[in-house]
């Protein structure tokens, strides 16, 4: 089954000199995917920033490196498998979730944190019959990623989560890992001629063939065939094996199977070595008999390594995984030359240059920026103290902003540990390292803003993602991405995969972080069309001292500060979304230089140890932010809304738009706050209230509104946990 | 030093926390012990850690149980040695029948992982002697099946010989019967128990305890008593 272009088949016979054999094809056209070969997006995504003093590069391999001072090295990555899991969501996460962990393995490191990123359907909305859809894929997405990690003994330490009327019939499952291991322990990936291929772990079988170019085409029916089996007990053991194998220095060279298969491996890690390979497949270890060469060689089996070791090794690497069970084959050697030679039953049956395999002829994509997709009106609402407790209660029920508790406590999020921030305790989750630092990390997206202007949405995400981690006391270290769009060849989805990538550009130059890994999935379409721009952009930041590790609970008696200004933007923000205006108003604008200098204030804060409670004022906007700060710290606040730097029109507009960089904090110390804040400038925050323990109401006052709107704590408590009150519910 | 084995399975993920936890107090010196290892002579205690042994085939804990290094441990427990299992290690224990019931499926039947409110019912055995009776502490646990059940007639028999240790302090946990969180053997020495105390226990100075649990006083009961 050829699935290359007419082009692709044109330029592939011109290379050859000749008509491709079928079994080229298929191994051609699987590495010649979208999904493995980037050709829509690499030329645009080479231009990312991906440098900094922190950057391991030079390494050609599925993760990036970071050195964390000490001689401790951290390997960070992201993978998804949106797919599979939209037509199999057990499967489809939990192999998502052993895939993204083999990357992090294959460079020698130990994966300590896993983290999410999903997209569903509403969960409880009119079309009754799309939300039992996305309860069944939450449910069983959750489960599969939480059977998986919670096996492996690798912690889900957070995540991200948004539901939107986009993703009917579908869903998208992004899942990354860190892991960490000494710098002199990382696998180089060097290897000489005479070296023994080892294929390690799972046996190979008919599960998977075509996945990644299932990934590569709309969803059309339900290809249950292509997704893969999850085990994850042997990925387990191949763990344990693999680092094992390294640390006694028996690799050479190493690479996970993932998409493509053994094909895609196989050609990857020749181009990598400037080395030939020869290999016989008929000496893979199957699950039946019967498979053809061709099924064999582009197989999706999972919990497979390919593990390259000298010949002296080779004996102490069986050992290693004889002691854990394993199964493996000895399949080949590294020759001479750059060529990939494939056998089967001794006879050569392939024999082409690696880097024509891996090269695949890259495409230039036409782009066309669609009709304004906002409808900028201006909207008027009831402003009285009543309706806007009911709209703040509304909007934290509201899944996107309602506490994650239900999915995160599905998740093992503490084996190993280190886990000092848990899900649900902080902005983003904290690690204890093995250098005496912690690492702050999160994952971000927000479809609804950048289906409305791609590039600014995007922008927000990176703003928000960085917040998260300064929100918890950690310095930006890096940037992660995941971009997720529909078919690269409509040339209005393509425009806006353009802004994105521009987004990240402009925002890393300026920001100085870089791009340290990422990852392109396109043709994410359902039934009625394609999906909203979903970019998720992560990102991790070290921590120096265990005092500066903030939480967003208020404490009682504290005072209130705001940093940053809150404009009328409200374009793709959750109370558009509650109030049924979803589709209008402006996206919120980044402004780059405030972004860094309201950074720079809240991390001077931090280091004064003068902060009690931090929290980033994003998503559902200001009244959400406090609300979930009271929740968190089980106790009330007073604030005067009037004090807050603004230029909005409407009270309604103060409390939810979602401007960006904007930080609330609380603190014992207002004098050294005030002081510290007024001397940096061009600034802009104030003082806007205080908390407090006494009764349980909290209070917000404004000049134009006779009475002040009163919150119920055990309103907001409530209306908090909602995605556990609509999971357990029995009827809808 | 009083050397303490951890047993080690195919699967066990929770070993080396364990092995950095008892490494933090002095006078214990941990050791990892491979499954397959038949002789278990020379240590003063033992600790079956958390995991997934065997991927929770069959049971969770059903193969491991049947293990060789397992039959050694039933002479060692003969011998009054202190053992302790803990999450997969208690059901490990349960179904070698060191310890009476069974761990199931939880009500929920759902993972759960969380803090977890405890009463300690018994302050005597090598684990819980740091405890006043009716102390009310706080560990997390991590597990699927963790529900405990037992036949009547051998619950009011546990009750009587005071192998109830701990309990849950609210029944929101697993559905455990009548909240049963750890049990012992008869002679009080094998104890297991579900919540995982290594995760509740201070690693560096400085860092904010406001989350941290009780973990650390199982520890040192089994300092206190190996001493």
């Amino acid at each position: 089954m050829s699935e290359l272009t007419p082009g692709e088949n044109k330029y592939l016979r011109k290379k050859l000199g000749r008509k491709p054999s079928a079994f080229e094809l298929e191994v051609i056209s699987a590495e010649w995917s979208e999904h493995c070969s980037y050709k829509s997006s690499k030329k645009l995504i080479r231009k990312f920033p991906n440098r900094s003093k922190f950057v391991i590069s030079g390494l050609a391999s599925d993760a990036a490196l970071l050195d964390i001072g000490l001689g401790y090295v951290l390997a960070i990555h992201i993978e998804s498998h949106n797919h599979p899991s939209a037509v199999e969501p057990y499967g489809g996460s939990a192999t998502g979730v052993g895939g993204v962990i083999r990357d992090i393995i294959s460079l020698g490191a130990r994966p300590i944190a896993l983290l999410n990123a999903l997209r569903f359907y509403p969960l409880d909305n009119a079309n009754k019959r799309y939300s039992q859809g996305a309860r069944w894929l939450l449910r069983n997405v959750t489960k599969g990623i939480a059977d998986y990690g919670n096996c492996l003994g690798i912690p889900t330490i957070g995540g991200e989560i948004e539901f939107d009327h986009g993703f009917s019939n579908y869903c998208l499952v992004d899942v990354a890992a860190i892991g960490i291991t000494k710098r002199d322990k990382i696998v180089r990936n060097r290897s000489s001629k005479g070296d023994i291929i080892f294929l390690v772990g799972g046996a190979t079988g008919r599960d998977g063939i075509h996945g990644s170019s299932f990934a590569s085409k709309k969803l059309s029916g339900e290809d249950r065939s292509a997704v893969q089996i999850p085990d994850p007990f042997t990925e387990k053991l191949l763990m344990e094996a693999i680092l094992e194998a390294v640390d006694r220095g028996c690799v050479n060279a190493m690479k996970d199977l993932g998409g493509g298969g053994l094909s895609c491996c196989l050609s990857e890690i020749s181009a990598t070595l400037s080395k030939g390979l020869e290999v016989d497949i008929s000496k893979l270890h199957v699950k039946e008999d019967g498979m053809l060469p061709s099924e064999i060689i582009i197989s999706e089996s999972q919990e497979r390594m390919l593990v390259i070791t000298s010949q002296t090794n080779q004996r102490y690497l069986t050992e290693i995984l004889r002691k854990y069970d394993l199964s493996y084959s000895v399949i080949g050697s590294v020759i001479e030359g750059k060529n990939l030679v494939i056998k089967y039953e001794g006879d050569v049956i392939m024999n082409l240059p690696s880097e024509l395999i891996c090269r695949a002829p890259l495409i230039n994509r036409g782009s066309i920026p669609p009709k304004s997709r906002s409808k900028d009106r201006i909207l008027y609402f009831r402003e009285r103290p009543i309706d806007l407790y009911k709209s703040i209660l509304k909007v934290l029920a509201n899944p996107n902003i309602a506490s994650k508790e239900w999915i995160y406590e599905q998740f093992d999020h503490e084996v190993g540990i280190r886990t000092v921030l848990k899900p649900g305790k902080g902005d983003s989750s904290v690690l204890r390292l093995e250098n005496g630092k912690y690492l702050a990390v999160k994952l971000d997206g927000n479809s609804k803003q950048c289906n409305l202007d791609p590039y600014h949405g995007t922008l927000c995400i990176l703003s928000e993602v960085c917040r998260n981690i300064i929100s918890t006391g950690g310095k930006p270290l890096a940037i992660i991405d995941h971009l997720q769009f529909g078919s690269p060849e409509n040339a209005q989805i393509f425009w806006g995969f353009k802004q994105s990538v521009r987004a990240i550009i402009d925002y890393c130059k300026f920001m100085r972080l870089p791009v340290v890994g990422g990852k392109v999935s396109f043709y994410n379409e359902n039934n009625q069309g394609p999906i909203k721009d979903s970019p998720v952009i992560g990102s991790i930041g070290l921590i120096d001292r265990p005092e500066w590790i903030m939480r967003p609970g208020f404490g009682s008696e504290e005072s209130i500060f705001i940093i940053g200004n809150t404009k009328d933007e409200m374009g793709g923000s959750e109370f558009y979304e509650t109030t049924g205006h979803a589709g209008s108003g402006k996206v919120p604008i980044v402004d780059l230089k405030s972004d860094m200098l309201n950074a720079q204030a809240a991390l001077r804060l931090i280091r004064k140890n003068v902060v009690s409670s931090l929290h980033d004022c994003s998503k559902g906007g200001l009244a959400i932010a406090l609300c979930e700060m009271a929740i968190s710290g089980s106790n009330n606040f007073q604030i005067d809304l009037s004090k807050i730097p603004n230029s909005c029109s409407s009270i309604s507009n103060l409390l939810f738009s979602e401007t960006a960089s904007r930080y609330i904090l609380s603190t014992n110390n207002r004098k050294m706050v005030s002081t510290t804040l007024s001397a940096i400038s061009g600034l802009e925050f104030s003082e806007i209230g205080k908390t407090f323990n006494k009764g349980s109401e909290s209070f917000l006052y404004h000049s134009k509104l006779n009475s002040p709107v009163i919150l119920s704590k055990k309103g907001i408590t409530e209306s908090y946990k909602n995605i556990g009150a609509i999971m357990e519910r029995r009827s809808f | 030093m009083s050397r303490v084995g951890i047993l080690v399975f195919p699967g066990s993920n929770c070993e080396r926390d364990v092995f950095t936890v008892l490494s933090n107090f002095s006078g214990l010196k941990p050791e990892l012990i491979w499954h397959t290892k038949n002789n278990l002579g020379g240590y003063d205690a033992f600790i079956i850690p958390g995991g997934f042994t065997y991927g929770d085939s069959l049971r969770a804990g059903a193969i491991a149980a049947h293990s060789p290094v397992i039959r050694e441990l039933k002479k060692i427990a003969e011998r009054n040695l202190p053992i302790l299992g803990i999450c997969n290690g208690f059901q490990i224990l349960v179904e070698s029948s060191l310890l009476p019931g069974a761990l199931t499926v939880n009500s929920s039947h759902k993972f759960v992982c969380k803090s977890a409110g405890l009463v300690v019912e018994n302050n005597s055995t090598p684990f819980t002697t740091m405890f006043k009776k009716e102390e009310s502490i706080s560990i997390p646990v991590a597990h699927g099946q963790g529900r405990y059940m037992i036949d009547n007639l051998a619950y009011r028999k546990l009750e009587k010989n005071n192998q109830i240790i701990i309990r849950y302090a609210h029944n929101d946990i697993n559905g455990s019967l009548n909240n049963v969180a750890a049990v012992s053997n008869e002679q009080g020495n094998v104890v297991g128990m579900m919540p995982h105390p290594e995760r509740a226990v201070r690693i560096r100075s400085r860092e904010d305890i406001r989350q941290e649990g009780s973990g650390s006083g199982i520890f040192e009961s089994l300092r206190n008593y190996l001493l």
